[in-house]
């Protein structure tokens, strides 16, 4: 009779620790299907030069393939901290995600050219194939070309350090101090 | 005479359906078997971008690039099987409505007949309870104490 009597507020603890844990889970990630497999085979044109490229001229690894677009309002929020890790020695190689062309030049050419090389991925295969549902998205490839990692959404120091810097020599990596202090 | 003609071919004008030159995607089936089959995927298959909705229904460019894929596949002659496996291998199974069950999904799957046991236990129990609670029949003593008592405060109420 008197475990009864409790058995609401049990019912009611339950609820809420379930409720609370939602909370702290983010609706928007997605698994990333992709991992540990290697980076989708493509034969694009590479967007400064335009000569052909394949998914060869990716490796080897470690290094950075990053989705943007200059559509992409957060991809001018991130390319800053691009500039500031290709300056540091980390190879970025970007996937201009259905943009205009000479646009995404003019881009480059009026806030700096992070990129090693860029894909151009017009009508999107490239990123279907991947599997990215918008910009910026920015992968991590191992030295075998294997994709290791996939971050959805503006890379800053913070979010390197905590999910990047294992793939990168130390040395190469810019201080996480310097934009992640600021954010608090 | 000429207004009279431009009177009616105003009226001609108000009569086109200008709503026919809004950007309406239209596929072209080789079969209304393979339309069946698109309508029916584009439902089932979630669009990444805009999660509460089915790529039939958003607008977002994922869903349309997504719609094309699934209309070039399915005039290709691939079976839903093989367009299915296509977009797990790259949105995950997350892209199903109808997961298949896995390690992630299991629960999602039990959780119906899970609920649907847990709500019987919970009858059984309340009913059970009930019966237990009911007082148990009089003895032959208490019910003549009981007539004692009855009688006397019946007797007290009536002066």
């Amino acid at each position: 009779m008197r475990a009864k009597r409790f058995l609401p507020l049990l019912a009611f603890a339950l609820l809420a620790g379930l409720l609370y844990k939602g909370l702290s889970i983010d609706p928007t990630a997605l698994p990333a299907a992709r991992l540990g497999q290697p980076f989708p085979p493509f034969t694009q044109r590479e967007l400064i030069s335009g000569n052909e490229l394949t998914e060869q001229a990716l490796l080897p690894g470690p290094a950075l393939v990053n989705v943007w677009a200059t559509w992409c309002y957060s991809c001018r929020v991130e390319h800053p901290y691009l500039l500031k890790l290709a300056q540091r020695g980390v190879p970025i190689f970007g996937l201009n995600y259905k943009d205009d062309s000479v646009k995404a030049r003019d881009w480059l050419v009026q806030l700096g050219d992070p990129y090693r090389l860029n894909i151009v991925d017009e009508e999107g295969v490239v990123g279907l194939d991947l599997g990215v549902y918008g910009a910026p998205e920015t992968y991590v490839i191992d030295e075998a070309g294997l994709i290791v990692h996939r971050h959805v959404g503006v890379l800053d120091a913070s979010v390197f350090a905590r999910d990047f810097q294992r793939w990168f020599p130390t040395d190469s990596v810019p201080a996480s101090a310097s934009v992640a202090g600021e954010q608090g | 005479m000429s207004v009279s003609r431009a009177g009616f071919l105003w009226a001609l004008l108000s009569l086109l359906p200008l709503a026919a030159w809004g950007v309406i995607e239209t596929y072209r089936f080789s079969s209304p078997e393979l339309e069946a089959r698109y309508h029916s995927l584009s439902q089932e298959l979630r669009c990444p971008k805009c999660q509460n909705q089915n790529i039939a229904d958003s607008n977002a460019p994922i869903a349309r690039d997504l719609r094309v894929v699934l209309y070039e596949q399915l005039e290709a002659g691939a079976s839903d099987d093989e367009i299915l496996d296509f977009m797990v291998a790259r949105y995950g199974e997350f892209v199903r409505y109808r997961p298949g069950v896995d390690r992630n999904t299991a629960l999602l799957w039990v959780s119906p007949a899970l609920l649907l046991l847990l709500g019987a236990l919970g009858l059984l129990w309340h009913f059970k309870g009930r019966r237990v609670s009911s007082p148990a029949p009089l003895t032959a003593q208490e019910r003549e104490k009981l007539e004692r008592l009855m009688a006397q405060t019946s007797g007290e109420a009536d002066p």
